[in-house]
């Protein structure tokens, strides 16, 4: 019984670092060393994420906000999506098929690893263009940062501001369904698409997972998905690891962190498509 | 560009008054669970038969009140899963302090729906 609390609080604190500095929340680590790791049901492994999401992002945004990292704006404007996105995800749920769950995940996974590599191959830019986009004029959504690594602050606008809301309310499905911030999606929407920065983005991505997964964790919690002997210990750790993640996120080059964990989600994701498949090693 | 700079300093405040709230509503939901895990390791019980856990508000705070470990960790998980929620709250109350109107509208619109997510939760399943 200890052991185990001590099991998942070390867990958690991994997940809550990793997750603050990458964006993609506890839950895409977390859910695999649950079910795969320690052969827990999927159904408890996805309520136990869904508040390591919860956790990651309350933990970390603490310090996003107060060092002016994330976007606001960005965050308010776009989690009409995904909360909308996320009670439909919800509703889904016992629908599924488990199986079909490990495969969606797996994909998630090996697609988040596929749009890291990348991003790294095209290196960062900040769009500074000459015409402004109409509509993040409209709502405010251009911003600024300040990046410890680079010690300045960095300006940046914000454009394709619909096509960022819709990838941002698959993400809510997707979150309510497997209980994950699918924290990849977000990045993805704000970084690819709406062209910001990425720490502005991981950061913001961050912020805005605790929200989505709100919408859905309450029906977590009433349905008896959450085990206490698991999530607590887990969200204490991931607390911690978040706070402790959100500062060492700003001051590394995320070039580095997201050298290495290409290959983790490669290998997590492929093997959750294979016990998808009914493929076992 | 000419509004950039009051635009930022206003976020700054607002985000600054945010930060607080959420860092308050954080450290009460880990003092709430890390007080139910101590007493859970401690004694060795959950307060529940087998391996059941309380599943109503009611249940939760009757437990709590009764110091059973179960309860008070599922209150303190509770308590985590609402402040995102709360963080929204304050963020309406910050962006209406600063006289952003359209953010007003567009946090409120955030929080309504969170609420119809809240009770489908509570009532839905």
């Amino acid at each position: 019984m200890g052991q185990t609390a001590l099991i998942m609080l070390g867990v958690g604190i991994f997940a809550g670092i990793a997750g603050a500095i990458l964006g993609i929340g506890g839950g895409m680590i977390i859910t695999p060393i649950l079910t795969l790791g320690m052969g827990l049901n999927i159904k408890y492994a996805i309520g136990a994420s869904i508040i390591a999401v919860i956790a990651t992002s309350s933990g970390s945004t603490i310090a996003y906000l107060r060092d002016n990292v994330l976007n606001l704006r960005v965050a308010m404007f776009l989690e009409i999506a995904t909360t909308i996105g996320a009670i439909v995800g919800a509703l889904l749920t016992g629908v599924l098929d488990p199986k079909y769950l490990y495969l969606l995940f797996g994909c998630l996974l090996v697609f988040s690893s596929w749009n890291m590599y990348r991003k790294l191959r095209r290196g960062q830019e900040v769009l500074q263009r000459v015409e402004p986009d109409k509509i993040a004029t409209k709502l405010k959504l251009n911003g600024s940062y300040y990046d410890k690594a680079e010690m300045k602050d960095v300006d940046y606008q914000v454009e394709n501001v619909p096509a960022g809301f819709s990838v941002m309310f698959g993400a809510g499905v997707a979150s309510g369904l497997l209980g994950i911030g699918s924290g990849a999606f977000k990045v993805m929407a704000m970084d690819t698409f709406m062209k910001m920065p990425l720490k502005p983005s991981s950061s913001t991505s961050n912020l805005m997972m605790g929200v989505t997964a709100a919408a859905s964790a309450t029906v977590y919690f009433f349905n008896g998905s959450i085990l206490p002997t698991i999530a607590v210990p887990m969200a204490l750790g991931i607390l911690v690891g978040a706070v402790v993640g959100s500062r060492i996120m700003q001051i590394l080059p995320s070039r580095w962190i997201r050298i290495a964990f290409i290959p983790i989600l490669l290998y997590i994701g492929g093997q959750m498509v294979f016990k998808g498949l009914g493929v076992h090693f | 560009m000419a509004d950039k700079p009051t635009t930022a300093r206003e976020m700054a405040q607002v985000e600054t008054i945010i930060g607080r709230i959420l860092q308050v509503g954080v450290i009460f939901s880990a003092v709430v669970m890390a007080i139910g895990l101590v007493m859970f390791l401690a004694t060795g019980h959950s307060g529940y038969p087998g391996s059941t856990m309380p599943l109503h508000m009611g249940a939760i705070l009757l437990g709590t009140w009764q110091l059973k470990p179960f309860a008070i960790m599922m209150l303190g998980v509770y308590c985590l899963i609402l402040t995102p929620v709360l963080r929204v709250i304050v963020s309406i109350y910050a962006f209406y302090k600063e006289k952003d109107h359209l953010y007003v509208a567009i946090t409120t619109t955030v929080l309504i729906i969170l609420i119809i997510a809240l009770v489908i939760g509570v009532y839905g399943k």
